[in-house]
């Protein structure tokens, strides 16, 4: 079995792996990281959202080889500490949020295009967010959550950058 | 007497502290679930040993089971065993209201997708290889695969259903129009996000542990005893959280968390069954699909004199929930119109396919949809305002028994539509959506409004009662558990804020805890938008006798009347004296008082008699209404909503942002199913949508740019209610009718006035696109 070794949330793991293993199952089985989600197995719910060199990644879409050498933040790797990501808050405040079965997904998602667009307008939310699907919350609370975390965002780069 | 830990201390006086009800407070995990903490039952730890099943399943839609070959996968290295029928120790019977259904076909299967075994495996990957490797013979019979031929051949599962008021046949023929029309409206697929699954845990004595994503865990508990030859005190389920259930999770979760616990008694090992998303939509019960069938009298003004209606539900290939799904749809079949004269005609129709079950409305949105489609023909036939229509037909006084003989009392939908058309700007719009088609040659713009009434409680009386327990630390703290499940609609928050406010607690002193048979026995299904009302007044019951209880021992210490003790602010108050609530309960504790109490609550007021139909299966009705506009491209057949305007009576809300995120929800959920959710089954049978690849989910990018969501202000529920509050799981989901009925306002305005769209649900671009193409041709 070939073995892999990736910086996932800041540490070093490996592990020896089947070639057929799905980054997704790596982190969940091996890792124990289970806040990222299966809900289709098939690349299209957007539950399993996870970041691979800094850019959002559908996990159940790659397998675990893929990712060697690579690092891989998960949503348990958002938060510092006791402080919760920006849009972590975000989707917590604006009930961005219902079974909670697609928000680490959505919030993965979410801060990949706030890196790419730090000021989305509401149609490049919901264009973006296209391949997340969430069957609870109609979205209305999810696009308010987006937005407002990005506005958390700027707010904290630009604390930083003075 | 023990003395208080503290001296009485000077109150610092009761500022009219916030109640914990009626105000927003987030969902009870809400950061567990932005964290990825929050644990759904494909997260648990597996203890050791534990198993992983994969199903084999029926390719046939109809045949005899002829062998059943597992030898090469018993061979796959890491495959400890297939489980069949044979190996269920008591009945194979996993009929959630009539017996005989199996758990596991033996010698007929009635569908594809119809579990015949199941391998358990050292891991996942395995346990498939293997299920591939089972070979199933058999003898293929010839199957009923599409409603209309079942409504034919008169192929039902049951004899049909009726509601009848009046006398319909005399004045149908004498009335001045009579119309006859049908609509079709198919099936939806739930779509949770977390599919189904199930962890059995075998223990000594044989009992049996079953964490199951269900919505009704006294079932499963019942069913897996029933399955396991045991007493239901030998099995114990439970469910702390599902990732969305709809409906589902009722009685479609027993097949998952059956067989897992049939594989844990077989094998001795703990046992996990997770449908993998394909397999959950090939195997398990979606929405009815519905043909409905009118034949309406009217006067001149639209007015509805008569009405015989057929309702045809395709059941699947087993009764399953559907004698209660008929029975919702005929009981909402008048939406919020009077029909002086009236018979209602349930036939529950026989197909091979998957056996449709509980989703979000139970059978009330399609009856819904017959009294909507109906009307929208009475307006467009005889050329009249469609809302005025709706106006005209609805319940008032004089005009207020429904087809099952009950009175429509508190009809609150009059005054919320001249609400909403002002709030809407609706007069305007019309003109401005007239305006533009009168000039459009492609584009087109549609634009209606929906109103919901919707019957609060089960149909079925006895299902309407609910226990909860509460316990009181001595620090203060307080452990809530009661029958109702959480799948994200927000019951555990708002049962909490029911009991924070019962004893004065900020919300973050009381923690809900995982659904169990174990602490709460004998429930009811968390379903029917019941959740709230019902264990949030367990609940409430239960926490009140913990305060009568300290409030003695409160009185007893101030040397005050019992009726002068108040509990706010996290404090216990008499006049100028007070006591922290944690120094209470340490001082009731003291005085050997418990602090531990169940509740038990049963809806008043209801009655049904199931032989004729007639009763009052409601305690209270829910209201709401939408304007809904569209576009439509209509060379494409491509649509958007451009706007969405709801108004919605959830009585005093007891979480204003928990009941519009289902509202938001609910209706997003119903425009799915009416304009892009189609379900399509070949020619043998097979279901060809069965993933999110080829079912078409809404997301982000499909709901409206414009969605204005507003409760209706100062509306408590006239019934003693928990805190007066209403349900709103269920009722939301049916405005989307609004969207289904735009689409056909801008599909008539490329025919002549008085054409009636043949647009069914879903309105699929394609189905628009051929709406398009006859109304041209009118
Ligand atoms: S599980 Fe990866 S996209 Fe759905
Ligand atoms: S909150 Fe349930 S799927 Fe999004």
């Amino acid at each position: 079995m070939p073995t892999v070794s990736m910086t996932v949330n800041g540490k070093q793991v490996s592990g020896e792996v089947d070639a057929r293993k799905l980054l997704v199952e790596f982190l969940r089985e091996n890792l124990l990281l289970t806040g990222t989600h299966v809900g289709c197995d098939t690349s299209q719910c957007g539950a399993c959202v996870v970041h691979v060199d800094g850019r959002s990644v559908k996990s159940c879409t790659m397998l675990a080889v893929m990712a060697d050498g690579a690092s891989v933040t998960t949503i348990e790797g958002m938060a510092s500490g006791e402080t919760m990501h920006p849009m972590q808050e975000a989707f917590r405040e604006q009930h961005g949020l219902q079974c909670g079965f697609c928000t680490p997904g959505m919030v993965m998602s979410a801060v990949d295009l706030v890196a790419v667009n730090p000021d989305p307008s509401e149609a490049e939310i919901r264009h973006w967010l296209g391949g997340n699907i969430c069957r609870c919350t109609g979205y209305h609370n999810i696009v308010e959550a987006v937005r407002d975390g990005a506005a958390r965002m700027r707010a904290l780069g630009k604390a930083a950058a003075e | 007497m023990t003395m208080p830990p503290s001296p009485l201390t000077m109150p610092p006086s009761p500022s009219a502290s916030p109640s914990a009800v009626h105000v927003t407070a987030a969902h009870d995990s809400a950061l567990k679930h932005t964290t990825g903490e929050a644990i759904y039952i494909d997260d648990m730890p597996l203890p050791r040993g534990a198993l992983h099943l994969a199903l084999v399943t029926s390719a046939w839609a109809h045949a005899r089971i002829t062998g059943i070959d597992v030898g090469a996968a018993l061979a796959l290295p890491g495959v400890s065993a297939v489980i069949t029928a044979k190996d269920i120790i008591g009945p194979n019977d996993i009929g959630a209201i009539v017996p005989g259904e199996v758990l596991l076909a033996e010698d007929l299967v009635e569908y594809v997708g119809h579990p015949i075994a199941a391998v358990c495996a050292r891991d996942e990957d395995t346990a498939r290889r293997a299920a591939a490797l089972v070979t199933i013979e058999g003898a293929p019979l010839p199957p009923v695969l599409a409603l209309d031929a079942a409504i034919g051949d008169k192929h039902y599962l049951l004899p049909p259903s009726v509601f009848l008021r009046g006398d319909p046949d005399p004045d149908l023929a004498r009335a001045p129009h009579r119309l006859t029309g049908s609509v079709r409206v198919g099936g939806q697929d739930h779509f949770y996000l977390e599919t189904q699954v199930a962890l059995a845990i075998p223990g000594e004595d044989r009992d049996m542990l079953v964490h199951s994503g269900t919505q009704h865990p006294t079932e499963v508990q019942h069913l897996v005893a029933r399955l396991l030859s045991l007493d239901m005190n030998a099995v114990t389920v439970e469910i702390r959280r599902m990732g969305g259930g709809f409906g589902g999770k009722e009685s479609q979760a027993t097949l998952v968390a059956g067989i897992a616990a049939v594989a844990a008694r077989v094998t001795g090992h703990p046992c996990k069954l997770r449908l993998d998303r394909d397999t959950d939509m090939e195997v398990t019960g979606k929405r009815h699909g519905f043909l409905l069938s009118w034949d309406v009298g009217v006067d001149d003004e639209g007015r509805i004199l008569a009405v015989d209606m057929t309702l045809a539900a395709d059941c699947g290939w087993s009764i399953d929930l559907s004698p209660g799904v008929v029975s919702r749809a005929l009981s909402h079949a008048d939406n919020a119109y009077f029909y002086p004269h009236v018979r209602l005609t349930g036939l529950y129709c026989k197909t091979n396919r998957q056996s449709n079950t509980a989703f979000r409305g139970f059978g009330g949105p399609q009856g819904m949809m017959a009294a909507e489609a109906m009307v929208d023909h009475i307006a467009r036939t005889l050329q009249l305002d469609p809302v005025e229509t709706r106006r005209r037909n609805f319940y008032g006084p004089g005009r207020d028994i429904t087809p099952y003989h009950q009175t429509v009392e508190h009809f609150r939908l009059p005054a919320m539509l001249e609400t909403l058309l002002a709030s809407a700007d609706y007069a305007t719009r019309r003109a401005s959506v007239d305006a533009f088609n009168a000039t459009n040659p492609t584009l087109r713009k549609g634009l209606a409004l929906s109103p919901v009434k919707f019957g609060v409680s089960f149909n079925k009386p006895e299902m309407n009662q609910a226990g909860a327990l509460v316990h009181v630390y001595t620090d203060g703290s307080v452990s809530l558990n009661h029958g109702g499940t959480e799948m994200g609609q927000g019951l555990f928050v708002k049962v909490a804020q029911v009991v924070a406010a019962v004893f004065g607690l900020d919300l973050d002193r009381i923690k809900p805890t995982a659904t169990t048979t174990g602490k709460v026995p004998n429930t009811s299904p968390t379903a029917a938008s019941s959740g709230t009302d019902l264990n949030g007044m367990a609940a409430k019951i239960a926490a009140e006798t913990i305060r009568a209880r300290m409030a003695e021992q409160a009185a007893a210490l101030f040397e005050e009347p019992v009726e002068a003790i108040r509990f706010e602010s996290n404090r216990v108050f008499a006049g100028n004296k007070s006591l922290s609530f944690p120094e209470l309960a340490e001082a009731c504790h003291g005085e050997r008082i418990s602090l531990s109490s169940t509740g038990f609550y049963r809806t008043p007021k209801i009655h049904f008699d199931r032989t004729t139909n007639t009763g009052r299966p409601f305690l209270y009705f829910a209201h709401g209404l939408a304007v809904s506009e569209v576009a439509i491209d209509t060379l494409t057949g491509e649509w958007k909503p451009l706007r969405v305007d709801i108004l919605h009576d959830v009585g005093a809300s007891l979480n204003p942002a928990v009941d519009k995120g289902q509202i938001e929800g609910g209706f997003i959920q119903g425009m799915g199913w009416l304009t892009m959710e189609e379900l399509v089954w070949d020619k043998v049978g097979r279901l060809r949508t069965h993933a999110p690849s080829t079912y078409k989910i809404p997301t982000a990018r499909d709901v409206p740019a414009v969605f204005t969501v507003e409760l209706l202000a100062d509306a408590p529920n006239e019934e003693a209610t928990v805190f007066r509050s209403k349900a709103v799981g269920e009722p939301p989901l049916v405005l989307a009718l609004s969207v289904w009925l735009a689409l056909r306002d801008a599909v008539g305005s490329l025919a002549p006035a008085g054409w009636v769209p043949p647009l069914a649900a879903p309105a699929t671009p394609e189905k628009i696109l051929m709406a398009c193409e006859e109304a041209r041709r009118a």
